[in-house]
């Protein structure tokens, strides 16, 4: 039992042996100490794009460079920055892509404006519609 | 063999479609009732070859037939028997030919039992099955053959995604493609309609029975394909705004609102061309989603082969389709009639807001999933997701909730504010006394939403039985008792979101094997790991002994390895008790012989799909209800003319 244990360590081995090649990345599972900074971090964390996944915020996601981004984000956490700085650095550095959070940019306006401009519809649309049966 | 006459199946039953779409046509443009009399025989027998086709195919599965192109790219002979079964519809062609099944079998059944509509409008929506029927034939047959062979066969199959073999596989694809394509049922029913002109009260009571059951399907599926997902990915989520959930959304929103509106113009004879437009967008929406998944435009477990060219195909179906629909709409509603009119303080007008809302949130999810496709084509790739969709159509949910709690307390017609406010004065006080204590109780710790949602999602639960009040429980219709369940599910359901969001507590450890860890009232001895073997994987186990305060429960996570193909995956391990789940996750081994691991208590998170089924068990509930009805009232009627 205990040689197939250490085979298969041997096989979980090799990729971990392949990610020493980056950078330490001590905090991608490991709390911080502070709750009310971990919620911080954490609310952060889950609307930042895992950039090697399909669809998965860097908190539910596996890949090394998640873990990563998620130890690079507790650590400027721990050290006083806004998460909304941190939001702009990693925009910096990877693009808009990287945020779920769509930002103020003109090409966005319409994705905000869109869902007044549905409910305003509807609701012309609906006035009319009973003030017109109303008056019959 | 076997192989091939699934493709001869295939190719008979497109045949029969276009003889369907043809005798119809002719049959109705000529007044020729013979023609009209072998429409019915054509659905069905083109019902049974699809079917045949797709039992032949699960049959090549089975077998582990290497010489089939698909079974050798997707299936292996060393997989359990229920994968080599569900994996017919894990990967493309299976799936598509799943959905082409599914038209045709759900056509065989308007043909066979729909017996409410008139002959003519009858026959124009087997017309339009048909028509539809047609293009996905042609998008199978042509750019996605099933059954092709592949020579020389190889020794062995490529195997199917670890993440797609889980018993959820066997579940969550064919109900919610039930629901998806069952909507293909509403979509026909409004082109013959439109056909036809008749569009009022009789022609709803006809259609509200398949729209119920193609919604009570999609939304187990959805339900199924969330809890999957949940348990499988290992990250605690239910719900991750992902494009390809959101197409399966999208369907549900608006079949929803279809739901209620049918029930207007079955009551009320009113809201005519919007339950006709809401029917064409249905299942319109599901073709959007058929599109986003199966074109390779998004990348996901959902989307299985990446192939420019059937992403056009389906585009032109899209727009052949919905175009087509559109332009019939907008040509024949001007002679259909306005509906029934009516007050502002009435139970249509709840119906109408009802509708006006999950619209609304229907354009928002639909706009977000194809924003950054479309900003993608202007070079500038962003990002939507859970922020946006949360701050939006979160909102406009809640805002739901609450037309919901006071619509089935308003009548019919004409109401007075005043008897709706005080219908609503029992739940009006527990949403003031939710909101203070949880205001005492969490102030500042939780987020605005789930404080919203957790209000009202109480206050909602209590009106929503409110209906049942003082009245005779046996006596009640089984119809009304389905809508009761239901709406109460939506706040069940609201509730676990809210919870899950609110109160979740999530500790990272890195643990040796006899460490202790105690997290929100749990304590969690990890005793040992050890590797075990299962069919086709192997895997680390590791033992945990987990209590809070009573006697110790020994719950297994797995970190597997899959050989073909070669992939690892968590199995993250559950123990459900009634206030909330425990959910366990082995990580890697990290330096020192210690193990990471996610562990988190999720307080009433299973609510969340206890609500999910107790809304599609409502729905079920109602079907069965007005059916029931409908076979009383003739049977009486009968006997009446008897005697």
């Amino acid at each position: 039992m205990k040689l197939l244990l250490a085979l298969l360590m041997a096989l979980v081995a090799v990729p971990a042996a392949a990610q020493t090649a980056l950078p330490p990345a001590p905090w991608a599972d490991r709390q911080i100490p502070d709750a009310a900074q971990e919620r911080k971090a954490k609310a952060l964390m889950e609307t930042i794009r895992c950039l090697t996944c399909q669809s998965q915020s860097i908190a539910d996601s596996g890949a090394s460079m998640a873990g990563d981004m998620r130890s690079q984000i507790r650590e400027r956490i721990m050290a006083g920055e806004q998460p909304e700085a941190i939001r702009t650095w990693l925009i910096s550095r990877y693009g808009d892509w990287v945020s779920y959070e769509p930002t103020a940019a003109p090409i966005l306006w319409p994705l905000w404006g869109a869902p007044l401009l549905f409910l305003g519809l509807g609701l012309l649309l609906l006035r009319g519609r009973i003030k017109r049966r109303k008056s019959r | 063999m076997i192989a091939e006459t699934g493709l001869a199946a295939l190719w008979l039953a497109a045949a029969l479609a276009l003889l369907q779409l043809l005798l119809a046509f002719a049959g109705l443009k000529g007044g020729k009732p013979e023609l009209l009399a072998a429409v019915r025989p054509a659905a069905v027998a083109q019902g049974l070859l699809t079917a045949i086709a797709f039992a032949l195919l699960i049959t090549l599965f089975l077998r582990s037939d290497m010489s089939v192109l698909l079974v050798a790219t997707n299936s292996h002979s060393m997989k359990p028997w229920l994968y080599k079964f569900a994996g017919t519809w894990g990967n493309h062609e299976g799936s598509m030919l799943l959905w082409v099944t599914v038209m045709g079998v759900a056509g065989a059944a308007v043909a066979l039992f729909e017996r409410a509509l008139k002959r003519d409008a009858h026959m124009a929506t087997l017309g339009g099955q048909a028509a539809i029927s047609l293009g996905f034939y042609a998008f199978l047959l042509f750019s996605s053959n099933p059954f092709a062979r592949i020579d020389p066969p190889p020794p062995d199959g490529q195997g199917l995604n670890p993440l797609l073999q889980d018993p959820g596989l066997a579940f969550h694809p064919p109900t919610l493609y039930l629901g998806y394509v069952g909507l293909s049922v509403a979509f026909s029913f409004a082109i013959g309609a439109l056909l036809t002109r008749q569009v009022d009260a009789a022609f709803a009571r006809a259609m509200r029975p398949w729209v119920l059951a193609a919604w009570v399907l999609l939304t187990l599926g959805i339900t199924a394909g969330s809890y999957w997902a949940y348990y499988e990915l290992g990250w605690g989520g239910w719900w991750f705004w992902d494009p390809v959930e959101n197409a399966s959304l999208m369907p549900w929103l608006a079949a929803t609102a279809l739901l209620h509106s049918v029930t207007v113009l079955a009551t009320r004879d009113a809201l005519r061309a919007w339950t006709i437009m809401l029917a064409v967008i249905a299942f319109s929406m599901s073709m959007v989603g058929t599109f986003l998944v199966r074109s390779g435009i998004l990348t996901s477990v959902h989307a299985f082969a990446v192939d420019p060219s059937r992403g056009s195909f389906i585009l032109a179906l899209l727009a052949i389709y919905i175009g087509g629909a559109l332009a019939l709409f907008g040509w024949r509603i001007g002679s259909v009639r306005e509906g029934a009119p009516f007050e502002l303080v009435s139970r249509e007008t709840m119906l109408v807001a009802n509708n006006l809302l999950l619209s609304v949130i229907l354009g928002i999810v639909l706009i977000g999933t194809l924003y950054p496709l479309m900003t993608e084509a202007f070079g500038h790739k962003v990002s939507v997701g859970a922020p946006y969709f949360d701050r939006i159509a979160g909102p406009l949910a809640l805002a739901l909730m609450v037309v919901l709690a006071a619509g089935p307390l308003t009548r019919w017609r004409r109401d007075s504010a005043s008897a709706v406010g005080k219908r609503l004065i029992v739940p009006a006080l527990l949403l003031v006394v939710a909101a203070g204590v949880l205001a005492i109780l969490a102030w500042g710790r939780i987020g605005v939403l789930p404080f919203l949602g957790l209000v009202i999602a109480i206050a909602v639960g209590a009106a929503s039985i409110a209906p049942l009040w003082k009245r005779k429980l046996l006596r009640t219709p089984l119809f009304t008792w389905g809508m009761v369940i239901a709406h109460l599910g939506c706040a069940v359901s609201l509730a676990g979101m809210a919870c899950d969001s609110a109160f979740t507590v999530e500790k990272l450890v890195a643990a040796r094997p006899g460490d202790t860890i105690q997290t929100a009232g749990w304590t969690l001895r990890f005793v040992q790991i050890m590797p075990v073997a299962g069919d086709n994987w192997t895997a680390l186990q590791a033992d945990m002994q987990v209590d809070r305060g009573g006697a110790p429960v020994l719950i297994r996570p797995q970190s597997r390895f899959f050989a073909s193909p070669p992939t690892s995956t968590s199995e993250a391990a559950l123990l459900t008790r009634w206030n909330g789940q425990l959910y366990v996750v082995l990580g890697e081994e990290v330096e020192g012989g210690r193990w990471q691991m996610r562990i988190w208590w999720k307080p009433f998170v299973t609510f969340i799909w206890l609500g999910g089924i107790m809304i599609a068990l409502g729905g079920a509930l109602a079907l069965v209800g007005r059916e029931r009805r409908g076979w009383l009232l003739k049977w009486r009627a009968r006997r009446e003319v008897e005697a």
